[in-house]
């Protein structure tokens, strides 16, 4: 494939990885964090780690926007899927993240009328078809997939489209991350900075890691010689004592985002004072619901949801996974309480989070060391 | 790593306890059934190993073949027998039909077996409504695709259901075939140094379907590969006989599950080398496009085959002399660790493991 091949070169990650291992420091640990699911996903795709020296590790981030919703979320799309007449639509990836009692999957095959969409149009589509029913989207997502949201609801709010509404659960990724950066026993060294959101809210953000907390940020793409390139400029900047944020996707993000997305979030998204994150608990000002303009879009205004907090279990510490301060089998449910089968938090959620592919990939991690 | 010697036991700790509850046989807890149970990973495997093994029982079943064998008694020869379900939308698609589907699915288990079909039944349950043209033209797929494979139709049955119980038509086929004296196939057989060949390119019947159902809006030249699989059998046993050690058509889960499958019976490793595994370009585009991993998209016309490294070449050379295996392909090997697990080296250079499928192949959102 022209365009894709050509960013999966094995003979140039070769060279990179070769480059890599001559920036280290042989005596240093390195913690470098990939904000987002889609670095994961490639990562584990391509087998990046494995051309990565033993003192340089990977640590997942809190960037899957599936594995950040909290159980009650889920519950609520769950309850409103319920409801006589709705069609629930929602991504793939989503039904399969638990809540309190089931999945959507599971609420789909007792009953609800639950659809995957490849996009909010494809919702915005099935409304017009289905004039008799009522179609909610449950949006997820970072600042990726926000603004495809709010290019629907101004569609349908253009149209006039009255069956349609919007379930939001969209999250910016800059309040997690400080979050994480706040705490006192933080062990990271450097960030992957996530690409796609970077897309559409541009590098600048990005600057008070540096700024404030002194790590250098690389704001990166997704095929796997952007991810070695990415965090061979980390190590460079580590090893020159530099933090300051680098574009390597620059063929892809502007520095100022794409100001055109930005305008339509603005319109239809107002900031919610807080938004709980599964694992990571309440964070302020990091999540989305819909603007007063947009009300009438508001499924969590037409239809009544139970609104429960489910409180993540105490012994989760997801927290500390994602900030590296222990390992997936450190926690004290892993393996016990929480398993692929039965996920409690964040890390266990997605099949590529850090204790999901600890859980199922832990044996051979050790038959490789002992190679 | 960087932990004390205590951290270091205690996650060793950890990782028996995981190890044993991998290995215990799965338990079916669910309250419901979901689309994952008809996926082909775990949940499939929870079904079968968690519900219907434990109450039908010991023998044959435990085998967990593709088709089971049958004794008629001490003197009479092996036969093998199995059956196998259609519920495909649409069912015409490019490059084949339910009724083609239905004949060639139970034919190729058959096959798997290392038995050439002998005999048929075929039991339709049609939804009120259904265009008489459209039952005529899969009743004709299904003659034509039985003559093909020199099976017999020897018996039947027929049902119809009220409109919205059935999607149009759904197929259930049953076959029987005697053993090849040739073979001596089975999943337990893998040994450390088997060479894996698949038949052909892979995923490309799942994606046809895929493309056919047309809510993805994208437009691909590509049909599904479904097809009679015996000649390739007859030719691999042909020229590796006892060398070759299990087969398995790569059908729902696709060659991953298969390999994961073979992997855990005979308790070894299998590393499979992405760059050498045949896919058509058109099916790697859709598959990146889709964000799927052709390595678990159904095939109804592709084989694994593990043979031993002495019969690699013979193996391949004749499974290439069949019309449409021409781009038959050794993808990887057996190996000693780990046991159980399925590894991957990617054509960027890195490993992965390449576990079973939870559910449903469901596209990612970023």
């Amino acid at each position: 494939m022209r365009f894709v091949d050509e960013y999966r070169d094995a003979a140039l990650g070769r060279a990179l990885a070769g480059e890599i291992l001559a920036a280290v420091d042989p005596a240093r640990h390195y913690k470098v964090m990939e904000v987002c699911g889609g670095h994961t996903h490639s990562i584990y795709k391509y087998g990046v780690d494995d051309l990565l020296p033993d003192n340089v590790e990977l640590v997942h981030g809190p960037g899957c926007p599936v594995c950040v919703i909290p159980m009650g979320r889920v519950d609520d799309g769950i309850a409103v899927a319920g409801e006589a007449k709705v069609i629930l639509t929602c991504f793939g990836d989503m039904l399969r993240v638990p809540g309190s009692r089931q999945t959507l999957l599971e609420a789909k095959a007792e009953g609800a009328d639950v659809r995957m969409v490849y996009s909010p149009l494809d919702a915005l589509r099935i409304a017009r078809e289905n004039p008799d029913r009522e179609v909610v989207f449950f949006a997820i997502g970072f600042e990726t997939t926000a603004p495809s949201t709010a290019l629907t609801l101004k569609r349908a709010k253009r149209e006039r489209i009255p069956n349609f509404s919007c379930i939001c659960n969209h999250v910016t990724i800059v309040p997690p991350l400080r979050a994480l950066l706040e705490s006192p026993d933080l062990r990271l060294d450097g960030f992957l900075g996530p690409g796609h959101v970077c897309t559409v809210v541009g590098a600048r953000p990005l600057r008070f890691i540096p700024a404030d907390y002194g790590r250098p940020v690389v704001v990166s793409g997704f095929e796997p010689l952007d991810i070695l390139q990415s965090i061979l400029m980390i190590l460079r900047q580590l090893g020159d004592g530099r933090a300051e944020v680098e574009n390597q996707y620059r063929r892809v993000v502007p520095d100022e985002g794409n100001l055109r997305a930005l305008e339509v979030m603005a319109e239809v998204f107002e900031l919610r004072p807080h938004f709980e994150w599964r694992g990571l608990g309440f964070i302020s000002q990091s999540a989305l619901r819909l603007s007063e303009a947009y009300a009438d879009f508001d499924a969590e205004r037409r239809f009544s949801t139970p609104g429960v907090r489910v409180a993540d279990p105490k012994a989760c510490q997801c927290g500390e996974v994602l900030k590296g301060v222990i390992k997936p089998w450190e926690c004290k449910v892993f393996g016990t309480g929480c398993t692929p089968e039965h996920a409690i938090g964040t890390c266990m959620v997605s099949p590529e989070g850090a204790c999901a592919a600890y859980y199922n990939f832990g044996r051979y991690a050790r038959h490789k060391e002992a190679v | 790593m960087t932990g004390t010697p205590t951290r270091t036991r205690r996650e060793e700790r950890v990782l028996e306890l995981i190890e044993t509850a991998r290995a215990k046989r799965p338990r079916f807890r669910d309250d419901h059934i979901t689309l994952a149970h008809g996926a082909g990973g775990k949940a499939t495997q929870t079904l079968i190993e968690g519900l219907l093994v434990p109450a039908f029982g010991g023998g044959a079943l435990e085998q967990l073949g593709d088709a089971g064998r049958v004794s008629l008694g001490e003197d009479a020869p092996a036969v093998v027998m199995t059956s196998d379900s259609f519920v495909v939308s649409p069912l015409r698609f490019p490059g084949g039909s339910i009724g083609e589907l239905a004949v060639n699915g139970t034919v190729n288990d058959l096959a798997m077996a290392g038995a050439r079909a002998s005999a048929l039944t075929v039991s339709l349950i049609l939804e009120e409504g259904l265009e008489a043209d459209t039952l005529r033209g899969e009743i004709e797929a299904i003659a034509a695709a039985a003559r093909e494979a020199s099976a017999e139709i020897v018996g039947g049955d027929t049902k119809v259901v009220q409109r919205g119980l059935a999607d149009g038509m759904y197929i259930c086929t049953t076959g029987v075939g005697a053993v090849d004296p040739r073979a001596r196939l089975a999943p337990q057989q893998l040994r450390a140094g088997d060479r894996i060949i698949v038949s052909g390119p892979i995923a490309e019947h799942g994606t046809a379907i895929m493309l056919a159902r047309g809510q993805f809006e994208l437009d691909a030249e590509i049909e599904s590969d479904t097809c009679c699989l015996w000649p390739a059998v007859d030719a691999l046993l042909d020229a590796a006989g006892r060398d070759l050690h299990c087969l398995r058509d790569a059908t729902r889960g696709g060659v991953a599950s298969v390999l994961n499958e073979l992997a855990r019976a005979s308790r070894v490793g299998v590393l499979v080398r992405e760059a050498e595994v045949p896919v058509h370009p058109v099916v790697a585009a859709a598959a990146e496009l889709l964000g799927i991993d052709p390595m678990y998209v159904a095939n109804e016309g592709r084989l694994v085959a593990v043979v031993a490294p002495a019969a690699q070449e013979d193996a391949l050379a004749a499974l290439r002399g069949v019309p449409g295996c021409e781009q038959a392909a050794v993808i990887g090997e057996v190996t000693v660790e780990p046991p159980g697990m399925v590894l991957v080296a990617t054509a960027f250079g890195g490993r992965r493991v390449m576990d079973q499928l939870v559910g449903d192949p469901l596209p990612r959102i970023c």
